[in-house]
This record gives structure tokens, sequence and C-alpha cells, in this order.
């Protein structure tokens, strides 16, 4: 059996490898909202500086999308989402280890392309059906914020498209093929222009350690509640808690 | 071929192939909520989601046979070195992955694509988020299916009845109406419905070039993305319906589909 669930583990570790971790090597999985990647990525760096030995697996999606895994029994040891809503439904099954814990915020910014093609100025330009908008799906914690800014205006948004996640949004904005979107002050990058909202909504990240997490999975979450995480976090324009 | 029970040493295998196969979609079916399955079928989105995606499959299937049959004959009666090559160019886009489809109708037809970016330019009239680009995406991965079983019906139909007609004074285009059209019709109709049934369950070209909106762009499939994180009842109760449609389209082809 012990030789079975090895050559499964050398078979799946493409794809699954946290589970199979035996000796010292260990793995900490993490799920976490699309518009953490920058961030997490350094921060894996220095969690595997500090805890040699240990891999960080990183898998990034729309907030529900990750919150849908877990749910359906994903290994995974630590999650981040986008929104204190789509964390409730993962505390709400008992599938979290202790009380997720708030660690940043972002607020919502809107992108257009480089040249600006559709000569998008403000907020209420979004709401024009001759322009081609691309927000994130209202399900999404992205989408959520975005309808909240717009209700805070009075506006009634008219997108083209409902994007699953938040870097989704920003690719087709960056290529171009929209000439707007809404995403995170945090994911405004140098392909694209990025255009304030004024009293826009903002969304709180919270972070938890699942059941049956590896060990270093609190490490983890020390990690980003820490010093290092918050400044991390605070460099690439999150709000630190 | 006649019939005949299968050895022991095959059966076997052949068992474990078909419950592998089977299995995850008897499993889906038991996970469908089907007492609410009636309240699915008749909700609004439920039905606004069918007939967007059952009518650009329906216009997709259209395109492929005015499209696909052409090219099906120039494949027939080509060379046979040019046909290798024509063959390759044809199934690409059913082998590629979907996404990397929908990647490439970007390139070539989105608004900053080869081809899209100069009528935008000169008209302002852009493909993507449109239900047009729906029909697109859906066309691009189910044409090579028509295309492909068309030229098989084709290639079945001995050269004499269209020689012998010709002979007796029928010309190039009566020939093809009256003698290669009627043999190849099952071909054609096989063709017609595989491709249906690709374009309906188009997924992934569809989501990367013609994004996601209720009404217009979203078909079942990404519905059933989209629900998979908000209502999973919902994603599986639709992906019931898809899969039970695409079983009734294959089952109506009875053995005309594939070379008997």
């Amino acid at each position: 059996m012990r030789l079975l669930s090895t050559s499964l583990c050398l078979v799946l570790s493409a794809g699954v490898a946290a589970g199979c971790s035996g000796g010292d090597e260990e793995t900490v999985t993490v799920l976490a909202a699309a518009s953490l990647t920058d961030v997490f990525d350094d921060l894996t760096s220095v969690y595997e500086d500090e805890h040699p030995g240990t891999t960080v697996k990183l898998s990034y999606g729309g907030s529900p999308e990750l919150v849908q895994q877990v749910v359906e029994g994903s290994p995974a040891d630590v999650l981040a989402t986008a929104s204190p809503t789509t964390m409730d439904t993962v505390t709400k099954e008992g599938l979290t280890d202790g009380e997720p814990e708030v660690f940043a915020t972002n607020s919502p910014v809107i992108v257009v392309p480089k040249d600006n093609p559709g000569k998008v100025s403000r907020l209420s330009d979004l709401a024009k059906d001759d322009l081609t908008i691309a927000l994130c799906a209202p399900e999404v914690p992205c989408g959520a914020v975005a309808q909240e800014s717009a209700n805070r205006a009075d506006l009634k948004l008219a997108p083209d498209t409902e994007e699953n996640n938040v870097r989704s949004v920003l690719a087709k904005v960056a290529a171009g093929e929209a000439d707007a979107g809404i995403v995170y002050v945090t994911d405004v990058t140098d392909e694209v222009k990025s255009i304030d909202i004024p009293d826009p909504a903002i969304t709180e990240y919270p972070i938890a350690v699942l059941k049956k997490a590896s060990p270093g999975a609190k490490d983890w979450v020390d990690l980003v509640t820490g010093d290092k995480g918050q400044r991390a976090l605070k460099d690439a324009g999150f709000g630190a808690t | 071929m006649r019939h005949r029970r299968a050895p022991l040493g095959l059966g076997l295998p052949a068992l474990i192939a078909l419950a592998f196969l089977t299995l995850p979609l008897l499993a889906l079916l038991a996970k469908v909520p089907w007492r609410r399955f009636g309240d699915i079928l008749v909700e609004s989105a439920t039905v606004e989601v069918l007939v967007l995606s059952v009518g650009s499959a329906a216009v997709s299937t259209l395109l492929c046979l005015l499209l696909g049959a052409p090219l099906a004959w120039v494949l027939a009666h080509a060379r046979p070195a040019t046909r290798r090559i024509l063959r390759t160019l044809v199934t690409l886009p059913m082998i590629v992955p979907p996404v990397v489809g929908g990647v490439a109708l970007l390139a070539a037809y989105g608004r900053r694509g080869v081809a899209g970016a100069p009528v935008y330019e000169l008209f302002g009239v852009s493909l993507p988020f449109t239900t047009a680009a729906v029909v697109v995406a859906q066309t691009f991965v189910a044409l090579p299916f028509c295309v492909l079983a068309i030229e098989g019906a084709l290639r079945g139909i001995d050269p004499e009845y269209a020689d012998s007609a010709a002979v007796q004074g029928a010309g190039r285009f009566q020939v093809f109406r009256y003698i290669t059209l009627p043999l190849a019709a099952p071909g054609v109709v096989a063709g017609a419905t595989l491709g249906f049934a690709r374009a309906l369950g188009e997924f992934g070209a569809t989501l990367t070039f013609a994004g996601s909106f209720p009404g217009v762009t979203r078909t079942a499939p990404l519905a059933i993305y989209q629900a998979l994180d908000s209502d999973p009842a919902l994603a599986y109760g639709l992906s019931a319906i898809l899969l039970l449609v695409s079983a009734a389209v294959l089952l109506s082809l009875r053995d005309s589909w594939w070379p008997r």
C-alpha cells in the first residue's frame, strides 16, 4: 500500500503534490485571490529562505473558485480570499482552523489601455453602452466592489463581459480588447493607465489556516500578517491593517 | 464485420474502459438536484442560456456546412501530398487546446488582431464580446469535424457513378447535385451533427475570445463554470441538461457517423 501511494504521488505530483510529502520535505499549499499574485510570489521566496526544506505551492484564482475548491476537498493548507463574504462560506462549513484574520484592504480603480481609445476619464463613462467594458462577475469580490462603487455614485455600469477573476479583466484591458475595466488599485501595471474612482468601496482580505493543514501553514499566515508581509503588501499598494 | 463475443482477456479491460468513461457522467447525474431540476429548467436565466447556446451552435453548424462541404470536396479530390498538408491544417483546430484556439482567434480577429485591427480602424466594428464572436469560436472548433466527416463520405463514393453520369452528358454541377450529394448525404448529416455537438460544448475559445456576459456571450458551458462558484446545484442541473442534449444528438446519428 505504501508503495502504491508513493508511486501514485510520483505520478500525480505535478498537480497535487500536497499530502504526498514524506520525510523532511514539507509543502504548504496556499490558495490565494488572483489580486495577491505578485505579493505572495515575493513572500514565497522569503518564506522558503526562512524555512529550508519547505516548499510553498501557490494557486491563484477568483475567490469563489478557490472557496469551491476548498469545499470540494482540494488539499490546501491556507486560504486567502479578497472578501469576507467569500471566506464566510468556508468558515460556515467548519473547514478553517481558527478564525480568519483580515490582513489587507484593497480598493477598485478604473483601468484603460495605454492609448485610452474609449477616451474614458471618469466612472460614469463605464455606463456608456458604446464602450467595451470588462468587469469581474458580481459573485467575485472585485465585481462586488465595482458594483458597490457604482451604486454609491448612482450609476448603472454597462459591462460587455463578466470575468471570473480580476486578472482576466486586467488582461482584456491590457490587450486593448476592452476600452475600460475595473480592477484593484494593486493590479495596475505599466501596460494600462489607471483612473481613480471617487469614494470607492473597500474590500478586506481575510486569511485562514485550513483544517488538517501542514504545520508550516501557521508560519505562512504569521509571515503575511507580520511585519515583512505587511510591508510587502503596503509596497504593492494594499491598505495594511 | 460479424458480431461475435469478445474473448475474456479483451472483455475485462473493455469493461473497465467503458466504466471509466461512463462513471463520471453517471455520478454527475446522481448529484443533480432532481427536485430542483424542474425549477432550474424553467428559470428565465436557464432558458436564456439554452436559447443562446442552441441558437449559436445552430448558426455555427450552418456555417460549417456552407464552408466545410466545399473544403471537404477539395480535400477528397486533392493529390495525396497536398491532402496530407490540408488535412493537418484542418485537423489542428480540433486538436489544439480550446484556450489556444481562443488566443489565436484574438490574435486574428481581436480589436488589435491582424485582421481585426484594420476593420476596427475603418468601421469601428470589433468582434470580441459579441454573440458573433461566440459563433466564430464555435465554428472554429466545429468545422474540422464537419470537414473530416464529409470528406470521408465523399471518398467512399465509387468514382464510376460520377464518370458514367458524365459520359451520359451530365454537367459538373448536375453530377454534384444528383450523384455526389445524395450519396454523401449520410456523411454530411453526420458531420453537421458532430459539429453541432462540438459547438454546443465549446468553452475555452469562447471564454477567451468572446468573454462571458449573460444573454450575449454566456453559453451553457460558461454558465456552468460561472455557477460552479456561486450555485453548484444550478451548475449540476445545467450540466445534466447539456449532457442529455449531447447524448440525444449523438444517439440520433445511429451508425452513419464513422466508417461502418
